[in-house]
């Protein structure tokens, strides 16, 4: 149903950022609302057979939305998203941090950038995270993708790039 | 220890080993030329490489060859490829959140 809408995901590694882009076929105020009320957020956030479960939210600058992805099992994983800055229906940034039901964070945390725009009812998302705290995500994003390691990398991109149009697309964009 | 693949990427050293033996199998004295370090810290290296499994290790004659494990590598892709598919299966949810919104205005 949404083959025509844009989705682009790219890490840049030097900024040690992932970028996301989404369009979607709704006016801004709509997709504003999805992103910053709890009760909106809790239908989607959480990738099925996830639930997202909202704690607390208080969509203010200063203010956090406390979480939980919950499994199938009934497993939580709690994190914490404190809200640095908002202008509405246009962009809000976030520090996300993995924590424990106490809410405790795990830190470092991750920055994230949210900016919304609309042209003629499609409002597209951009999306930037930068320095994911989950563990592998930083190693990943650490994996030498600082200068000076391009070309031994580079080399390396090739011969992966061979086995798989796939991964041809991805390290293409890097 | 237990070790993966994230933890042999997170040296520029061995990230410069990988890219020399995904090219072509080597010797630990050929690929010890390639690096100031000292032999002795080129084969720490590829110890915790091989741990990692990312490389192998083949006998030829009198010599040792390293080479890349490709499957293992490939777990990186993969590894993001579900990051990726986190937020698109996240972003179509989204879709039909959406649509139920806007029907419901109407």
């Amino acid at each position: 149903m949404n083959n025509d809408l844009l989705f682009d995901f790219t890490v840049d590694k030097a900024a040690q950022t992932v970028f996301i882009t989404r369009e979607f076929a709704a006016d801004i105020a709509l997709v504003w609302d999805a992103y910053t009320k709890q009760e909106i957020l809790d239908q989607w956030w959480a990738p099925k057979p996830f639930a997202s479960k909202t704690k607390v939210m208080n969509f203010e600058v200063g203010g956090r939305r406390f979480y939980a992805m919950v499994s199938p099992d009934g497993q939580e994983r709690w994190a914490v998203q404190r809200y640095t800055s908002i202008t509405p229906k246009t962009n809000f940034t976030l520090l996300n941090a993995f924590a424990d039901k106490d809410e405790n964070p795990e830190l470092p945390g991750s920055e994230w950038d949210l900016r919304f725009s609309e042209q003629n009812g499609t409002t597209t998302v951009n999306i930037s995270i930068y320095n994911e705290s989950l563990e592998r995500m930083e190693k990943m994003i650490e994996m030498g993708f600082k200068e000076g390691f391009s070309m031994t990398m580079k080399n390396l991109e090739e011969l992966l790039a061979r086995l798989s149009q796939e991964q041809e697309k991805k390290l293409a964009t890097t | 220890m237990r070790r993966d693949i994230f933890q042999a990427i997170a040296d520029p050293t061995r990230r410069a080993i990988i890219g020399l033996i995904a090219l072509q199998a080597m010797t630990p004295n050929a690929l010890a030329e390639h690096f100031d370090t000292s032999r002795q810290a080129v084969s720490k290296h590829i110890k915790i490489l091989t741990e990692c499994e990312l490389i192998k290790q083949e006998q030829q004659g009198r010599e040792i060859y390293y080479s890349l494990e490709l499957e293992k590598m490939k777990e990186i892709d993969r590894w993001l490829e579900q990051f990726r598919t986190m937020w698109e299966t996240r972003f179509n949810q989204l879709d039909e959140v959406l649509s139920t919104l806007k029907n419901q205005k109407k």
